[in-house]
């Protein structure tokens, strides 16, 4: 092997790599697939969200009902739970490089947790916020009076959004369930996919947590 | 082989190349895309097949059932514009709802256009030109052995068929509100809001059901077009065979690679917007609906939206559709042309550069669709130049065309002919984008026939006359069997001059201020004098469609009667030549080919035949590196490095 | 067979040709100040482009005449290009291409660029499922408020206008555009529910009339006559005939019109209508 390689360095240039008959990444098929399935899934993404700052622009007033207690230290913990899965999938992702499958595992159900954990998290504040009385379709009542111009599209696009990423970390989640299962079958290279497709949610949502949190901080509480 | 792994773990950045590679031959010797066995069962083998070639029938298949349907409406609506208010007892029997007791109704005819503009755009152009000949050909062109996600493959397909059916369904389900009134949807291919949110509240009629069938449709289909843009991007990157370096693949994979790119960032916008619009007439949100609309007896509980944000979500992805409908046209008839004039491609880099430029620009000038619609005036003003620039590119490509058959020895047959017409149909067509552009002319010339002219020429029969040539030329290829070349000339002289004949007057009919998705013209004064020629491109149509069955005829005929093909009936140059006809299930039965020379070395001096295939050894480039790692294998799967 | 082909395109590439040159069917006569500019703007382009496509066929027709294989078994010249050419001719249609786009941009700034000139005629246009309501300000120059919860087709009050504002006593809403000759006039376009088209060939002008915007244009008509309106953009079924007039009016007509108070406008217009000189033409 070792002599294979020697013989390699001295014929392959990068010139080459393009010249057919090799990967000229020096990736597999899956991992190439999944950078291009992220880059298409993150243009579903911006399409979103510039329609969500589009509406959100040319509206005369948009409501800004995030209490910075308890809601904004609540969807912080969730954030804070999503970057540590991200850890804790960089953790499963070293160790599988050292073909350490039982430490891969442990890691991969860490990031699992981390994953459900905000989903969950997620899912109590959906629910506390429809019972507030927000809508896709409407504001609840005090909102509507404290924004009286606003349009009733904050749930809407609250929903349509985190709504699609939660579906995303879901995804994520039964995706490295399938992965832990079978970690002593499945090679390094599908454990690094399987990261790659993790830490592109968690990033998705660094701009969905600003952009439909922080930018709805109240401020005067 | 630990440390290889390890290698492989920094993934294209190791330093090592060499352990990258050797980590990824383990990988991929593994791995179980390609290289699968051929299957047996009649349901493996033909219905959910993994195989790119049958896949690649599959789709070619949809394309012409879509396309049949799609021109069937077009004759009607044709016929109703001619003789509006004649009674159609056909009509009235099949479509209770939509044309009763015969006579063809406005909102039938709405939904004809519709159903014509989604089939043909959505089900027929961005299906048979790249998931046909595409999906068939990528493969067997850079020398691999199948795509690179086989599974992903099939699924793209049989999700494609999907949102056809929905397509379908939604013709027969869509009355006012929710009932089963039999027309299809009325919004225009382009769905535009209010109207397609809200028609419903306003009990216009196709706003109900099969409104939403209609946007359900589109987003299974976008879901299945970038599912299938990824597939094609990784297989031309990652498995073309030893020697087949970027400068030396066929256009056509050139031009199924960049229009998958399109897909791949253009659909997924497509996707958002519809989602968007489905929840505004599901869930009540108000994306694009604006607040204080009315009935006219109670204001519509909508509020916030725009309208505008649709046409820019539906146009940013509208106008990269329209190159996704050409390029690989393009392709084919530069492909095409070079074998058939028997001469090398007249500027290979430029045409590739050309191709990438036209895919480039075309995502900055979508808002040439919307000049009119309240955008910007300023912002419009940047959009038209952008546009005016676009045109360039498409420019060279057709001077190349012309430089190719410059001192040729060309050969007439059925596809070259309609390769030629590709390029005669797409300069027709191209250059009244050049008017449409300016932002000054659109304020008359949009939403007018000219427009329609436009895009009939350029796509609708440009784009097609690819696939027809594609077709003519690829038969042989795919089936075994040659298609009748009588019947083929006798089918493109009537086409070539009908479709000009149908579309030339359009322009006309434009300048003179004829609107489109208009039921009838009978209420304008200065629409009176067009008559003569809406009859004349009506017959023309007509004529232009009954001829088409010449072509349906000889297609299915040939599959089984046709004369046995060689592997290389046109003596062309490229790797689908070198392997049996059809060819076997791994492509190459085997042994895997190496590439030493260009994709058009035609008429190569004191070389034995006016052709020298991509194959054939070369002394000068026997010893080239590349070669010498005779260990380093191409297989489908997981592409290369794969020791043997 | 090339021959053949080579004839077919040349005589496709000249009956283009004929269709576009005869005249017979062109663009209605202009009726507005920046029409002829439009005309010779369009004629430049289509006479660029047409010379282009004309170029284009028949040096396709050549290529595909002079070098058919048929005669000569010798193989074809063996070339990959050239580079000098291709440089030439992308700056040629380069340069082509953007002069034309710059061009282009002239009526279009004329248009959009700058506001209403002082003393413009104003009228708010609000369109609907399947007609064109032009609400006039009356004598007092201003216009009454509305209000959607307002709109009642029953009550015929299309726009909603509040009776109960004082701005609206004088005004009329009726169902056709009255303009003053040689007097620009701003247009507010609304629409009440889908988006719709203001479209007059005779004007070279459309606008999409959008729910949720209020746009202003604003044009000159410099020709006495009546002329027709078309919905440019799809609406709905009736989308095709959802037809309103445009009345240009000499100075004196269009003072005592805009005189009149709501009852007779409607009335006046009418009657105007049936006058010989605002007869709607064909041609
Ligand atoms: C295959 C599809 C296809 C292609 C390739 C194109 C190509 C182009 N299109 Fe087209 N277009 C459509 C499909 C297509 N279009 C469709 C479907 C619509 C309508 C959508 C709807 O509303 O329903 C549309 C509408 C449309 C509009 C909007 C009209 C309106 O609604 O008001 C505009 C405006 O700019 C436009 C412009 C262009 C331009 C500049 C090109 C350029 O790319 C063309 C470039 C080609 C050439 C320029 C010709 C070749 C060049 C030469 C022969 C060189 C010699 C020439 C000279 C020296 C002058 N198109
Ligand atoms: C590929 C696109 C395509 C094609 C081929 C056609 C083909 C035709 N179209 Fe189409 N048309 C559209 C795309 C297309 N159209 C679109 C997008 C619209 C706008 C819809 C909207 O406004 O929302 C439209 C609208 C439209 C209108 C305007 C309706 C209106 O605005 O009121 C009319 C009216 O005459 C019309 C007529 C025709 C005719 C007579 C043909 C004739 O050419 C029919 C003859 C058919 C052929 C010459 C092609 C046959 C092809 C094959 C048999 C190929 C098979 C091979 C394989 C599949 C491998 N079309
Ligand atoms: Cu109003 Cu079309
Ligand atoms: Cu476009």
């Amino acid at each position: 092997m070792a002599t294979e390689a020697l013989h390699h360095r001295e014929t392959v240039s990068l010139a080459d790599d393009w010249s057919g008959g090799r990967l000229p990444y020096h990736v597999g098929h899956k991992k190439l697939g999944m950078w291009l399935f992220i880059v298409s899934d993150a243009m579903t993404f911006s399409a979103l969200l510039i329609g969500y700052s589009y509406v959100r622009a040319s509206a005369q007033e948009w409501p800004t009902p995030y209490a910075f207690y308890p809601s904004i230290i609540f969807s912080t913990v969730m954030t804070l739970c999503l970057l540590a899965s991200s850890f804790t999938m960089v953790m499963a992702v070293g160790a599988s490089a050292r073909q350490d499958k039982k430490r891969t595992r442990l890691w991969l159900l860490a990031t699992i947790v981390g994953g459900l954990a905000f989903l969950i998290l997620h899912g109590i504040e959906w629910m506390h916020v429809i019972e507030e009385g927000l809508r896709p379709f409407s504001l609840p009542h005090e909102w509507a009076e404290r924004w009286p111009k606003a349009p009733p599209l904050f749930g809407a696009s609250f929903f349509a959004i985190t709504g699609l990423h939660m579906f995303h970390v879901l995804t994520g989640v039964l995706y490295l369930g399938y992965i832990a299962l079978r970690v002593r079958r499945v090679r390094h290279e599908d454990v690094e996919i399987s990261g790659l497709y993790w830490h592109f949610v968690d990033l998705v949502w660094m701009f969905v947590f600003p952009l439909v949190y922080l930018m709805s901080v109240d401020m005067t509480k | 082989m630990a440390e290889a792994e390890e290698a492989a773990g920094a993934g294209a950045h190791a330093p090592d190349v060499t352990t990258a590679d050797a980590a990824h031959a383990e990988a991929h010797g593994a791995a179980h895309h390609g290289g699968h066995a051929a299957p047996t069962s009649f349901i493996r083998k033909y219905i959910f097949s993994i195989d790119h070639k049958v896949i690649g029938i599959q789709y070619l298949l949809l394309a012409l059932f879509s396309v049949l349907i799609g021109m069937i409406m077009s004759v009607l609506m044709r016929m109703n514009l001619s003789w509006p208010g004649t009674k159609w007892p056909i009509l009235g029997t099949l479509f209770p709802g939509g044309a009763p007791n015969g006579v063809m109704s406005p909102e039938f005819y709405l939904s004809l256009v519709t159903m014509h503009g989604t089939m043909m755009v959505f089900f027929v152009l961005t299906t048979a030109p790249q998931g046909g000949f595409g999906n068939y050909f990528l493969p067997i062109q850079v020398g691999a052995d199948d795509m690179a996600f086989p599974t992903l493959n099939m699924l793209s397909f049989w999700v494609t068929f999907v949102g056809l059916m929905v397509l379908v369904a939604a013709i027969f389900v869509s009355g006012t509100n929710y009932d089963f009134s039999v027309i299809g949807p009325t919004g225009g291919w382009t769905g535009y809001p209010t109207l397609s949110a809200i028609g419903h509240k306003l009990n216009v009629p196709g706003m109900g059901m099969g409104m939403n069938l209609w946007i359900i449709s589109i987003a299974i289909f976008c879901i299945a077009s970038l599912l299938g843009a990824l597939n094609f991007i990784t297989t031309m990157i990652n498995m073309r065979t030893r020697g087949m370096s970027l400068m030396r693949l066929p256009l056509t994979c050139w031009s199924w690679f960049t229009t998958a790119i399109l897909a791949l960032l253009s659909f997924p916008v497509l996707l958002a917007a519809g989602v968007l619009l489905l929840l505004d007439r599901t869930a009540g949100t108000s994306f694009f609906v604006p607040g204080g609309l009315s009935d006219g007896t109670q204001v519509i509980d909508h509020s916030g939206g725009s309208p505008i944000l649709w046409q820019h979500l539906f146009w940013f992805f509208g106008h990269p559709e329209v190159y996704i409908a050409i390029l690989p046209g393009m392709g084919a008839t530069s492909h095409i042309l070079s074998t058939f004039a028997r001469k090398p491609i007249f500027g290979y880099r430029a045409m590739v550069f050309a191709m990438f430029a036209i895919g480039l620009l075309g995502f900055f000038v979508w808002g040439h669709h919307m000049f009119l619609s309240g955008m910007s005036p300023y912002t419009g003003m940047a959009f038209s130049v952008l546009t005016l620039s676009i045109g360039v590119p498409s420019a060279i490509k057709t001077f190349n065309w012309l430089g190719t058959l410059w001192g040729a020895r060309i050969r007439f047959t059925s596809p070259m002919l309609f390769a030629i017409g590709f390029v005669s149909l797409f300069v027709a067509g191209g250059i009244t984008g050049l008017v449409l552009g300016q932002t000054s002319l659109d304020l008359s010339m949009h939403d007018t026939y000219f427009v329609l002219a436009h895009f009939h020429l350029v796509m609708g029969v440009a784009a097609i006359f690819g696939m027809f040539a594609g077709v003519y030329f690829w038969f042989p290829k795919m089936f075994g069997r040659m298609m009748n070349e009588t019947l083929a000339k006798i089918h493109f002289w009537p086409t070539f001059i009908g479709v000009y004949a149908i579309f030339i007057p359009f322009h006309t009919m434009g300048i003179g201020g004829m609107p489109r998705r208009y039921f009838a013209f009978t209420e304008y004064a200065f629409l009176k004098s067009m008559d003569p020629l809406v009859q004349f491109a009506t017959i023309a149509a007509i004529i232009t469609a009954l001829v088409q069955f010449i072509f349906f005829y000889n297609f299915f005929v040939s599959i089984f009667r046709g004369k046995k093909a060689g592997d290389n009936p046109w003596e062309a140059t490229t790797l689908e030549w070198v392997t049996p006809s059809p060819p076997p299930h791994d492509n190459f039965g085997g042994k895997v080919p190496t590439v030493y020379r260009g994709a058009y070395e035609f008429a190569v001096p004191d070389a034995p035949e006016d052709y020298v295939l991509q194959t054939t050894p070369d002394a000068a480039e026997e010893n080239e590196p590349v070669l010498e790692q005779g260990e380093v294998q191409v297989s489908g799967n997981g592409g290369n490095g794969h020791r043997h | 067979m090339g021959r053949v082909l080579a004839v077919v395109i040349w005589v496709i590439t000249l009956a283009s040709v004929l269709l576009f040159t005869n005249g017979k069917w062109w663009f209605p006569p202009s009726i507005s100040e920046h029409g002829p500019a439009y005309d010779r703007q369009f004629l430049i382009t289509i006479i660029v482009v047409g010379v282009a496509f004309a170029a284009a066929q028949i040096g396709l027709g050549f290529a595909v005449w002079r070098y058919g294989a048929g005669r000569t078994g010798t193989r074809a010249t063996y070339s990959h290009g050239n580079n000098r050419l291709e440089i030439v001719w992308t700056v040629i249609t380069a340069v082509i291409f953007i002069t034309l786009g710059v061009m282009g941009q002239q009526v279009w700034a004329q248009l959009h660029f700058r506001g209403a000139p002082a003393g413009s005629a104003q009228v708010h246009v609000t369109a609907q499922q399947f007609q064109w309501n032009f609400h006039y300000p009356g004598t007092d120059g201003r216009f009454g408020r509305t209000d959607p919860t307002l709109i009642n087709d029953s009550s015929l009050n299309f726009i909603g206008l509040d009776e109960t504002d004082a701005a609206s006593k004088d005004d009329s809403v009726i169902s056709s555009l009255v303009v003053q000759v040689n007097r620009p006039v701003n247009l507010r376009l609304r629409a009440r529910d889908v988006t719709h088209s203001f479209w007059v060939p005779q004007l070279r002008y459309k606008q999409d009339a959008v729910p949720g915007l209020d746009i202003d244009v604003h044009f000159t008509p410099n020709r006495v006559g009546r002329y027709e309106i078309a919905c440019a953009e799809l609406c709905g079924q009736l989308h095709y005939k959802m037809k309103s007039y445009l009345l240009v009016l000499p100075d004196n007509e269009y003072r005592t019109l805009t005189a009149l108070p709501q009852a007779q406008f409607q009335k006046r217009v009418t009657e105007l209508f049936a006058q010989p000189q605002y007869q709607v033409q064909e041609f």
